[in-house]
């Protein structure tokens, strides 16, 4: 079994967002693997380590992005990833043209399941998991907050609009991760080392013929000034007494 | 054409397709010749839902099949493909609910299309035969931090709608023409082997004009009761939490507010012992008026907050209970 567990590099989630001439400026900014792509690496050396006796289980770490993207993919190897491919591109995809890549990718490799984050840190997008499975022609289990396998099925659970399912499904299939799937475990150092000696493929966005859909024409910041009327609560009637009366007199959003 | 998927819980049409209406209605306002709005409604039983979007569109197609009784994406999917390749559509527009989000890829996909997702704002430049449409649309990005203006051009285009962002569309009075249609459905590969029911016994948390939320701060189910509910039931709120809070089983899921959870965006958010994560932020951060308590005047949720108390909640909200019952 082969499994692709896709890495994005985002912003770290403590650091703040900068807008520059119309466009996110992320230079100098810390950039981290996206935390729904630490579930999916995580739940594939799971997998991988459920599977001892049987059939072996191979997980290969793909990132699309430009050449600092290789930080996440490392990151993904010192977490015990197999090994990576990284697809080189300075070009913004959107998750339709994107998926095209890692449809090729999957193919060529003949991969079994395909981990993705249920959502993207940067551009919010929740579509990557789904147009990936549809270019295959896998079936996809999206949101996913626990996993198992058993032989050639995936038994889990996911979230929908009100609530959660337990599913089945046959793999090949696409899966993508949701808060709660595991505890992605920490790079120890022995790992690190043995990472920097496993094996990056990488390969130009050109060779894959692929185009944006999408074309970015402005980004910014829209910051709601806020009024920042922050009280000191030791006397606590006289605080809330005093918030009642701005929250009716002042904003008027309490009758 | 521009197609609208008018989705329906249980027979009764959902918000969401009144607020897909409104922007379909635009979208055929910005271009005379456009064509018509058309609704589908796929579902089993759906002839209530039906009938109330046929005051929505110009025309609706109704696909009422036992084999949509339970939503699927792949299903989903294949429907409103093959609706909108007959119907050579220039525009789908589908709701931008976690299950819209799911299958809307699978159709752009299908159609050769780009996909516009969870957009707030939607604007069509220019339509000619061979060119396409042209649209431009906002959508946040980063968290909800960065509003991104985006354009594409194509024969067609599937746009999914960020719940609340458009105003709900009235209902006309003339009942438009429905037609029933016939699908070639593929068969469901994602087994659904059980339900688990997460909802919340307090409704209407997205629509609200007042929402109450509780973090990990609040320290136990039992204050989470007594405080959180309390303070809600004193401003006829519904209650939000977050996503420690639902991960510790105080809360259900369908109550969680941020990236993973729901969206709200009402005139007063008071967020009760939250220490204000990035996650968390980006599913409140629009709200008109942030109302804050906790007790490290450190807490991030203090730099996006109107007004705040820095104190122990268990002494803050019973004094403003007490107030506000004043
Ligand atoms: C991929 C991903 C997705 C996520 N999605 C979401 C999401 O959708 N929604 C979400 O909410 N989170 C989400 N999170 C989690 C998020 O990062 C935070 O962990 C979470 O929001 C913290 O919840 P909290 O504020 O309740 O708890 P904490 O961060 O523990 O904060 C508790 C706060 O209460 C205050 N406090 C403690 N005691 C008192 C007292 N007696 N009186 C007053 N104040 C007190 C503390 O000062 C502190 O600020 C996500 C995380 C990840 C990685
Ligand atoms: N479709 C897109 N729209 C907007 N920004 C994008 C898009 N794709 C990538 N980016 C940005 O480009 C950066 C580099 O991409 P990556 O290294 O692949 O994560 C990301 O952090 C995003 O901010």
């Amino acid at each position: 079994m082969r499994i692709i567990t896709l890495v994005r590099q985002v912003l770290d989630a403590e650091e703040s967002v900068r807008v520059r001439g119309g466009a996110v400026d992320l230079e100098g900014s810390k950039l981290v693997m996206d935390t729904m792509d630490e579930y999916g690496v995580e739940e594939a050396l799971r997998l991988r380590e459920a599977a001892s006796g049987e059939t072996p289980v191979e997980v290969v770490a793909l990132a699309v992005g430009p050449e600092r993207a290789e930080e996440s993919l490392r990151t993904a190897l010192a977490m015990g990833a197999d090994r990576g491919v990284h697809v080189v591109t300075n070009e913004l995809l959107d998750a339709i043209a994107l998926s095209a890549v890692v449809a090729q990718v999957a193919r060529g490799e003949g991969a079994d399941l395909i981990f993705c984050g249920g959502q993207q840190a940067d551009w919010d997008s929740q579509a990557l998991g789904a147009a990936t499975a549809e270019r295959l022609q896998w079936p996809q289990a999206t949101w996913t907050s626990q996993l198992e396998r058993k032989g050639s099925t995936l038994v889990g659970k996911h979230e929908v609009d009100e609530g959660s399912e337990t599913f089945e499904v046959q793999w090949p299939a696409v899966v993508t991760t949701q808060q709660g799937l595991n505890e992605p475990r920490y790079p120890t150092l022995p790992n690190i080392m043995k990472s920097k000696k496993k094996e990056i493929r990488k390969q130009p966005l050109e060779a894959f013929g692929i185009a944006p859909r999408l074309k970015v024409l402005g980004s910014e910041i829209q910051v709601k000034e806020r009024k920042r009327k922050i009280l000191d609560g030791k006397d606590a009637s006289a605080a809330a007494a005093q918030l009642v009366k701005m929250l009716r007199e002042e904003a008027g959003v309490v009758a | 054409m521009i197609l609208m998927v008018a989705e329906q819980s249980n027979g009764v049409l959902s918000k969401s397709a009144y607020e897909l209406a409104q922007a379909a209605r635009q979208l055929q306002g910005e271009l005379p010749n456009f064509g018509e709005v058309t609704a589908l409604v796929l579902g089993s039983g759906v002839a209530a839902a039906a009938s109330a979007a046929a005051l929505l569109a110009d025309q609706v197609l109704v696909a009422d099949m036992p084999a949509l009784g339970q939503y699927d994406a792949e299903v989903w999917a294949s429907a409103v493909a093959q609706i909108a390749g007959e119907g050579e559509a220039q525009v789908v527009l589908i709701a931008g609910s976690r299950s819209g989000r799911e299958y809307s890829p699978r159709v752009a996909v299908k159609l050769d299309a780009p996909l516009l997702e969870d957009v707030i704002r939607l604007q069509c430049e220019s339509f000619g035969e061979g060119a396409g449409v042209v649209l431009r649309a906002e959508h946040y990005t980063f968290l909800s931090r960065v509003t991104e203006r985006i354009e594409t051009q194509a024969p067609a285009v599937v746009v999914t709608v960020k719940p609340g962002s458009f105003v709900a569309a009235a209902a006309g009075t003339t009942p438009a023409e429905q037609l029933d249609v016939d699908l070639q459905l593929p068969q469901k590969r994602l087994k659904v082997t059980g339900s688990i029911q997460e909802k919340t016994g307090r409704i209407g948390l997205t629509e609200a004009d007042v929402v109450v939320s509780g973090g990990r701060g609040v320290g136990t189910q039992e204050a989470f009761a007594e405080l959180v509910e309390g303070l809600a039931d004193q401003l006829g709120a519904p209650v939000g939490a977050t996503r420690a809070v639902v991960d510790a089983g105080w809360r259900p899921y369908a109550e969680q507010v941020g990236q993973t959870g729901k969206t709200v965006q009402p005139k007063l958010y008071v967020a009760v012992g939250i220490s204000g994560a990035v996650q968390h932020l980006s599913g409140m951060n629009k709200s008109q008026c942030i109302v804050a308590l906790n007790k490290d005047a450190d807490a991030p949720i203090f730099k996006i907050t109107d007004y705040g108390i820095v104190g122990d909640v268990k002494e803050i909200v019973p004094a403003l209970i007490a107030e506000l019952r004043k």
